[in-house]
């Protein structure tokens, strides 16, 4: 990025106040249509390009268990399963996920009808603060799920063997998700629990 | 009710509920995604617009003129507000910098201005707009250069630690001179980040001059008083609520630019506003553990008795700001005649410095405890046994003054023998496992337990429901769950029938989460106003309170058993009072202490560190909820663990900000750096602190934790790294040669 100054050039990160002016953010914002099926509902938005996944569930549709930790895809809170796999909400936009089948949090259980996952993590007591805690309970799930299906991490000795959710494949597939709470021994005894469960 | 005598027999110790590791009541909202943060009540008022706040791009200098045109005419802008047209605002408690207001820059990405539209995507686009001219003004950025000039100051962390600029017992100078043995480094810790989970949020709404703010605070009478004092309206016509914290560490106990930004952009729209910090502004934005260089001097007899002890630190920080008080636990950890502690500040123009997490004692353990172990090699003495001889049962520098209850010689023992210190080899560098430089290493943990006065609300229906109430907030520490089985304890009824609401100005005021003050003194608030509910209770049933007994639901004196509910069958009871602690904690020191083990292997080629295990024992009076103390030990030696290996701002000493101010740039640990941990609390109990008889354990957890991991690295390898944290580069020169 080029700036008018070296004061302005250093600021060019996004929240310092830039001294070029991009005539193109004086434009009116392109609105697209898009339908996504969040948690089995379908649901019809009218958006901003530019809005996220993250937030078009957030401020559009108030489902606001996914969180914002970063919006940098950084820190992993704002998971979701969309069509079946794990993504960071943050660093997708809306508009890239018409027809798309959406689990978010609140999909997967509710606080009198919890999912195993969520169940495990009050049980071993798999967060503080809570912040996070949405986005390890839906990449848990996943987690689980990709190594039901075979699907190899870094710390997979052997790729034709049969997979299990070990510590060690649990704690690398997880490092995406960030608590600084710093829960993630009990997350890895929840996520173990139910990996057992499953088997 | 006054605290003022060491509590004797009461309800909380039948144990029924509390000391209990029960879930928390909080966990199946958090769990669900449906406990509400700051930025996501959606609810509570409509119309919300976005804010979207502009950091400076400068570190010291003035805004000359900021051209808002463009951004005025972009689409779904309601409204600006600029620094310059702003007066500089008052500042709120402990804030060394200037939230907002005026042209002068104290440091990067202080807020300059809030652009406010109908939608996020809107007001992001817009605030790009806004062109800024600067006369920046040279800085001083270097901690390292500026150290020098440093002054001696006294300091106050906020948190419990503290102390004049220099404090000498005997001779130190002296003795050291003439001790058979002695030892002298310097090491420096690094700038570090809170980096919580939840950024700083906000939502904003003015109701003609009345404001409230749906905030993420730690300190909610705290923060209604500053904005009250920042805005300059009257603290009645300021709400703020709190009711989930998602983490604060300390980077929430104060005011940050996000309410003030909040609070003004919705003025200025005229409807309600939420602004969030993004991420990469955060870390330059609002506050940082400050760096140190620190050196410690210890001088001993052959057989390994402390006879002279030293512990100097230098901080920096913005001309307001306070010194690092890393020196604090060397007044109270050893024994030793002869000691000097001293803090220096220098004037930094970096981002302000201020409490995080354990403030003083975790840098300063860092610090010391690696000193220890090298004393202790020193001497040839185990690190254990060099430790426990130096134990004080009296406050070293007023042997009048006996600690309230001190089992560090009991944590250390005990820890030893559940680690398995016995097969540790002295001899550094000589254990392998596979391609694993294997080795061990522990500190000693101290904090000081602080009690603050904290109040309650406690509401009792018909249908039996204990209703609590007090402005306290939970951010992650357990609060709600500790509250309601001290409640249920109290009141008799199991803990599905205690509701406990938090975070907000319109309850009683209590201490507040910081400095591990939060569990002990807000339970020991509801405590009491569950002491006035019960002789309510008892007045109410024609029983004598004395005689009262609260269990299973029911009143009971002599052979009459009452529903507990038909009390409250005329109406509900109410009772409030808050505890007041008189001067047992100046009469006798209460801290709280552990020891932490733990094993790493370093790869012999690579220089790689992976902790293998994790120990830590716990001294810290009656824990409440062992299951929710332990997820605070945890958490704490997992930052601890951060601050050892990974985490540091990196200054640009150029330009004069934290270049990687973001959850990628600034690394904390991941599930893969973090193993299987392990917490024991010792059983006891310290009636001086509380009629809990509590203590604090939240940041008890990072306390030494750091050292413990350092010396593990020396004993796996050899290398004595003394600047922090120990990245693999600084031990890739030196490994020993891979066989």
């Amino acid at each position: 990025m080029v700036g008018a100054s070296a004061a302005a050039a250093l600021a060019a990160a996004p929240n310092g106040a830039r001294a070029d002016v991009n005539p193109a953010g004086t434009d009116r914002p392109v609105m697209a249509k898009v339908s996504l099926t969040v948690n089995g509902q379908r649901r019809d938005l009218d958006l901003d390009t530019r809005t996220s996944l993250l937030d078009a569930a957030r401020e559009h549709l108030h489902l606001t268990g996914s969180k914002k930790g970063c919006d940098h895809g950084q820190c992993g809170a704002c998971t979701m399963i969309v069509d079946g796999r794990r993504i960071n909400s943050c660093l997708t936009l809306a508009v890239m996920h018409q027809g798309s089948e959406i689990t978010t949090i609140e999909g997967l259980g509710q606080p009198e009808n919890l999912h195993p996952m969520q169940a495990a993590f009050i049980k071993h007591d798999g967060y503080q603060c809570g912040y996070c805690t949405p986005g390890q309970i839906c990449s848990g799930v996943a987690v689980l799920a990709e190594i039901k299906a075979g699907i190899p991490s870094h710390v997979t000795a052997d790729l034709d063997g049969p997979m299990e959710a070990t510590p060690s494949e649990i704690r690398e597939r997880m490092s995406g998700n960030i608590c600084r709470c710093g829960a993630y021994s009990n997350i890895v005894e929840a996520m173990t629990e139910v990996a057992g469960k499953q088997a | 009710m006054k605290f003022d005598t060491p509590a004797g027999r009461n309800p909380i110790d039948q144990l029924k509920v509390v000391g209990k590791p029960t879930d928390r009541i909080d966990g199946k909202y958090k769990t669900t995604g449906t406990a509400p943060y700051a930025y996501e009540r959606h609810d509570v008022v409509a119309n919300q617009a976005y804010g979207y706040v502009l950091g400076a791009g400068i570190a010291k200098g003035r805004v000359r003129r900021m051209d808002t045109a463009a951004a005025r005419q972009a689409p779904g802008v309601l409204a600006i507000v600029t620094t310059l047209e702003t007066p500089r605002m008052e500042r709120g408690m402990m804030n060394a910098a200037y939230l907002f207001g005026g042209d002068e820059i104290q440091h990067y990405h202080q807020a300059i201005a809030v652009v406010v539209a109908e939608t996020f995507e809107q007001a992001r686009a817009a605030a790009f707009l806004v062109t800024v001219d600067y006369a920046p003004a040279a800085g001083k950025f270097d901690l390292a250069a500026e150290a020098k000039g440093a002054k001696p100051v006294p300091g106050d962390s906020g948190e419990g630690s503290g102390g004049n600029g220099e404090e000498r017992v005997g001779d130190f100078e002296g003795a050291f001179a003439q001790a058979p043995l002695t030892f002298d480094e310097t090491y420096t810790t690094a700038d570090e980040s809170h980096a919580m989970m939840e950024p700083h949020a906000t939502i904003a709404a003015w109701d003609g001059d009345k404001v409230t703010l749906w905030t993420s605070n730690q300190m909610i009478a705290w923060g209604h008083g500053s904005l009250a004092k920042i805005l300059g309206i009257p603290k009645e016509n300021v709400r703020l609520d709190s009711p989930y914290v998602g983490g604060g560490f300390g980077g929430k106990l104060f005011v940050r630019a996000d309410a003030v930004l909040a609070a003004l952009a919705a003025k200025a729209a005229g409807r309600p506003v939420k602004v969030a910090l993004t991420r990469p502004l955060i870390m330059n934005n609002t506050t940082h553990r400050p760096a140190t260089i620190q050196r410690v001097r210890i001088g001993a007899t052959k057989d390994g008795t402390i006879t002279a002890i030293a512990h100097e630190s230098t901080s920096g920080n913005l001309p307001d700001g306070d010194p690092e008080t890393a020196v604090n636990q060397t007044k109270l950890l050893y024994a030793g005649a002869n000691r000097l502690t001293a803090m220096k500040l220098a004037h930094l123009d970096l981002p302000e410095g201020n409490a995080m997490r354990a403030p003083g004692e975790a840098p300063g353990l860092m610090v010391l405890e690696v000193a220890m172990d090298e004393m202790a090699e020193k001497l040839g003495l185990d690190p254990v046994a060099f430790r426990i001889r130096n134990d004080t049962q009296v406050d070293p520098q007023a042997p009048e003054r006996p600690f309230s209850h001190r089992d560090l010689v009991g944590c250390l023992t005990l820890g030893a023998e559940r680690f398995g210190w016995a097969k540790r080899n002295a001899k550094p560098g000589r254990v392998r496992d596979g391609q694993w430089l294997v080795g061990m290493g522990m500190a000693a943990a101290f904090r000081n337990n602080m009690v603050l006065k904290s109040g309650a609300r406690v509401r009792l229906d018909g249908t039996g429901t204990v209703t609590v109430e007090t402005d306290m907030t939970d951010i992650g520490t357990g609060s709600y769950t500790i509250i309601a089985q001290t409640a249920a304890e109290m009141m008799g009824v199991p803990l599905d029938k205690v509701v406990v609401r938090l975070g907000d100005s319109a309850f009683p005021v209590s201490s507040g989460s910081g400095g591990q003050f939060g569990a002990n003194s807000s339970t020991a608030g509801v405590y009491a106003a569950c002491v006035k509910l019960r002789e309510a209770v008892a007045q109410r049933l024609g029983i004598n309170s004395a005689d009262a007994e609260f269990a299973d639901g029911q009143v009971r004196a002599g052979n009459r058993a009452v529903p507990l509910g038909e009390a409250a069958a005329g109406g509900a009871l109410t009772a409030e009072d808050s505890i007041e602690f008189g001067d047992l904690s100046k009469k006798q020191q209460q801290s709280t202490f552990g020891a932490h083990f733990v094993e790493v292997g370093v790869d012999a080629d690579t220089a790689e560190i992976r902790v293998r295990r994790m120990l830590a024992v716990c001294a810290a009076g009656r824990i409440l909820n062992p299951k929710s103390a332990r997820s605070q030990v945890i958490g704490g030696m997992t930052m601890g663990t951060g601050a050892a290996l990974m985490e540091e701002l990196a200054v640009d000493t150029r330009r004069g900000f934290f270049a990687n101010h973001d959850l990628a740039g600034y690394e904390v640990p991941v599930h893969a750096d973090i193993p299987h941990q392990e917490v024991i609390f010792l059983d006891e109990v310290d009636p001086m602190s509380s009629p809990m008889k509590a203590k604090g354990v939240g940041e008890l957890g990072i306390c030494g934790v750091g050292a413990a991991v350092a010396n593990a690295v020396y004993n796996a390898t050899g290398i004595r790294v003394r600047n922090y944290p120990i990245t693999l580069d600084k031990l890739l020169d030196d490994l020993p040669d891979a066989a």
